[in-house]
């Protein structure tokens, strides 16, 4: 085999072995949203995350416009600390409404905003006041219960 | 290179006093030896008996136990990587089965120490192969792969790249060994030819008693990690010593005994291996 | 440049020499040690000679591992001339790279394939049957891709390598490059080795990326999933650094593993026809099992966290 030949099969391969990485980044692990670009960080405190992870989605009106960066918990107040790297090109009024919603019923949970009226926007490592927690199936199931148990109750005294 | 141009009348190779082992098992015992410039020397003795450890020795793959090698002055065990480098590029070595690069073509394989030593333009390159090639009787070969070469021209080739830098020292390993009667007494020819052509000095290793005889200067018989004899050619043929004698003639049973030596093991058999005979 | 001929010339105080029949002088004094005890007292002299074959082969394994470790640095050392005269490596690049690219492709294909068809069997009874993109695109970038092509890659490449090597060196061409001044593992050892890094996370892309496509054809085309979510699930869930960037990284370290073990074995080979045939077994068996130890090791740093 004479070294044109050679080179032109070795460059072939490395092409196509960049291409797939490239396939891969693009169409498979979708790089445009999710690391490159400007993101500002913010920050939500929740009584309870629930099954909320790292690299979860924050979602606003079911569009994906960030990740959850960090989780922590505040020794003092025993809250969770939620940080989010939010894309730039994404402003949100100060009185958003933090949520953690679930995709379906056992689907991934994610972090929803809500957005409200404030003139203000959030900036770079601000705090979302208004937050509301996980909803935990157990407990759901557990008032529902006690609840249906108390208007059996109930019932049976009229 | 400089081959002939140290005229120095000390001899090109001198071994004094040389020892070496595999872990325990001693290989050589006290050899000295001088090999003398511009002539070809032959060492001879049955196979296994160190021959080859002794032209590693020389070329610095191995280092002795004891004693020394000096090549052109140099104690060649004693050299860094670097020296030991320089050095070799003024030998030229035949490996037994010519050890030719199977992935590089006849003229690659005789290219290859100029293109890796030296940065000669490729004409002058084409030119020098070209040279060295026809010097074997293979210049038309020049565009084969060497597994498309039978034994003898392999050997040629080998031959061809041995001598591609011009070296002040060629070693054969077992130049001899396989070949038909028509490319053994070509490569005997040949490296006695070439040797005076490039006013090199040779070192053959070798069992092949008959061939060699034609072509060397001098003789040493090796048996046993020792040298048993030593002499011109023709004072080896005249000669009467048992083992000489025995060698020169192939006889089965002699001083080179026919057992393998074996360790006491009372009444233990211990397997037997036949010391072959060239 | 001064430890260069070391591995070598040690390698041949320790074994026969070349080409030589000179039977290593370890295993003579073990059997013959072994035959003096069991004449003795044979109930002990079982159990003696099976701790003295384990403490035998226990330093064999130790010696060749730290042989194994100096060897790697001197290919590491030696790399110069197979980066400065690239062209070297380009050649090395084309038998390990460009000749295994049918078998990963086909393979991938494959692979992806039955995932798709598995997962879509297994997700559909829990109604998820979108998530089908997820779980073909997670799975081969995480772990299949990188593992199942280095597995590919050791017995086709890896192998091969070996072969060649332990053949040059069985027909003394190593040491007749030793002779011509020229070092064999800057030589042949160095491109050989960084052909194969080098190629090794190229292929494990290629393998990913064609097992998508087998899931894709298997699961939209021919199932019929919804093409927006396979795509759209599929890319909510991969994360660029966290997924593909690992599983590069995986391949890369499996490229090393691979290529490391393929020229030692190569390089360390007895010279006759029986030990590269030895040789390249042990690579195949040897490489597999690393690259297999080594995807568990990697999988525990990097993906403990979620």
């Amino acid at each position: 085999m004479n070294r044109a030949t050679l080179d032109l099969w070795v460059g072939i391969f490395v092409a196509i072995g960049l291409g797939s990485l490239l396939f891969l980044a693009l169409k498979v692990g979708n790089l445009s949203l999710s690391s490159s670009g400007e993101m500002y960080q913010l920050q939500a405190k929740f009584d309870n995350i629930g099954g909320l992870k790292v690299r979860g989605a924050v979602k606003s009106a079911g569009v994906v416009v960030g990740r959850v960066s960090q989780i922590q918990l505040d020794p003092e107040a025993f809250v969770a600390v939620v940080t989010m790297h939010i894309n730039s090109t994404y402003k949100f009024p100060k009185d958003t409404f933090a949520t953690i919603n679930t995709s379906g019923l056992l689907g991934e949970q994610y972090i929803g905003f809500e957005v409200g009226g404030d003139t203000q926007m959030l900036k770079d490592g601000d705090v979302v006041k208004k937050t509301q927690s996980a909803v935990v199936l157990e407990k759901l199931i557990s008032q529902f219960m006690f609840s249906k148990a108390g208007e059996d109750a109930g019932g049976g005294k009229k | 290179m400089g081959s002939v141009i140290s005229a120095s009348s000390e001899p090109l190779v001198k071994i004094s006093k040389l020892s070496f082992a595999y872990d325990q098992r001693p290989v050589l015992t006290d050899i000295n030896m001088v090999i003398p410039r511009g002539k070809v020397v032959a060492i001879m003795g049955s196979s296994g008996c160190g021959k080859t450890t002794t032209l590693r020795l020389i070329g610095g793959q191995l280092k002795p136990t004891s004693g020394e090698v000096l090549v052109n002055g140099q104690a060649v065990h004693l050299l860094d990587t670097n020296g030991l480098y320089e050095l070799r590029r003024q030998m030229g070595m035949l490996f037994q089965f010519g050890a030719l690069f199977t992935d590089l073509s006849v003229y690659d394989n005789v290219a290859f120490q100029m293109r890796e030593h030296t940065n000669l333009p490729e004409e002058l390159i084409n030119d020098m192969v070209m040279m060295k090639l026809h010097s074997v009787g293979l210049r038309g070969a020049h565009d084969l792969m060497p597994s498309e070469l039978s034994g003898g021209m392999a050997r040629r080739v080998a031959l061809a790249r041995a001598i591609a830098l011009d070296p002040m020292l060629i070693m054969y390993d077992e130049p001899f060994a396989g070949l038909d009667p028509i490319s053994l007494s070509i490569i005997g020819e040949q490296i006695r030819r070439l040797n005076d052509a490039l006013g090199a000095s040779s070192i053959i290793v070798t069992h092949d008693v008959q061939e060699s005889l034609k072509i060397v200067d001098y003789v040493y018989f090796v048996s046993e990690g020792k040298i048993v004899a030593e002499g011109t050619a023709e004072e080896i043929k005249a000669s009467k010593a048992p083992y000489v004698h025995q060698f020169v003639w192939g006889e089965a049973d002699g001083p080179v005994p026919f057992q393998y030596p074996a360790a006491a093991y009372g009444e233990e058999i211990m397997g037997i291996k036949e010391t072959s005979l060239g | 440049m001064a430890d260069t001929p070391k591995p070598k010339s040690n390698k041949n105080s320790k074994k026969a020499g070349s080409g030589k029949p000179i039977p290593s002088n370890r295993r003579v004094s073990h059997a013959g040690r072994m035959a003096h005890v069991s004449s003795k007292a044979p109930a002990i002299g079982k159990i003696v000679q099976l701790l003295t074959g384990f403490g035998h082969s226990l330093t064999e394994f130790l010696w060749s591992l730290g042989f194994a470790a100096r060897f790697f640095l001197a290919v590491l050392l030696h790399s110069g001339m197979a980066l400065r005269r690239f062209q070297l490596t380009i050649r090395e690049l084309y038998f390990t790279g460009v000749l295994s690219i049918i078998i990963i492709l086909v393979s991938g294909l494959f692979v992806g394939m039955v995932l798709g068809l598995q997962g879509y069997e297994t997700l559909q009874r829990y109604g998820s049957s979108e998530a089908l993109g997820v779980l073909v695109a997670l799975s081969l970038v995480r772990e299949l891709g990188p593992v199942v092509a280095a597995l590919l890659f050791a017995s086709r490449a890896g192998s091969a390598i070996t072969a060649e090597i332990g053949l040059m060196k069985a027909t003394e061409q190593l040491s007749a490059m030793e002779m011509m001044a020229v070092n064999p593992i800057a030589r042949v050892v160095a491109p050989r080795f960084w052909a194969g890094v080098i190629s090794m996370p190229l292929l494990a892309a290629l393998f990913s990326a064609m097992g998508i496509f087998g899931g894709y054809l298997v699961g939209v085309v021919l199932i019929g999933v919804d093409v927006g979510s396979f795509w759209s699930q599929m890319q909510a869930s991969v994360d660029f650094r966290e997924d593909i960037v690992n599983g590069v990284i995986k391949s890369f370290v499996f490229g090393i593993i691979i290529s490391w073990i393929a020229v030692f074995e190569g390089y360390d080979s007895d010279p006759t026809a029986e030990g590269v045939s030895r040789a390249t077994t042990n690579t195949v068996v040897t490489s597999s099992l690393s690259v297999l130890a080594a995807d568990f090791i990697l999988t525990a740093l990097m993906f403990r966290g979620a």
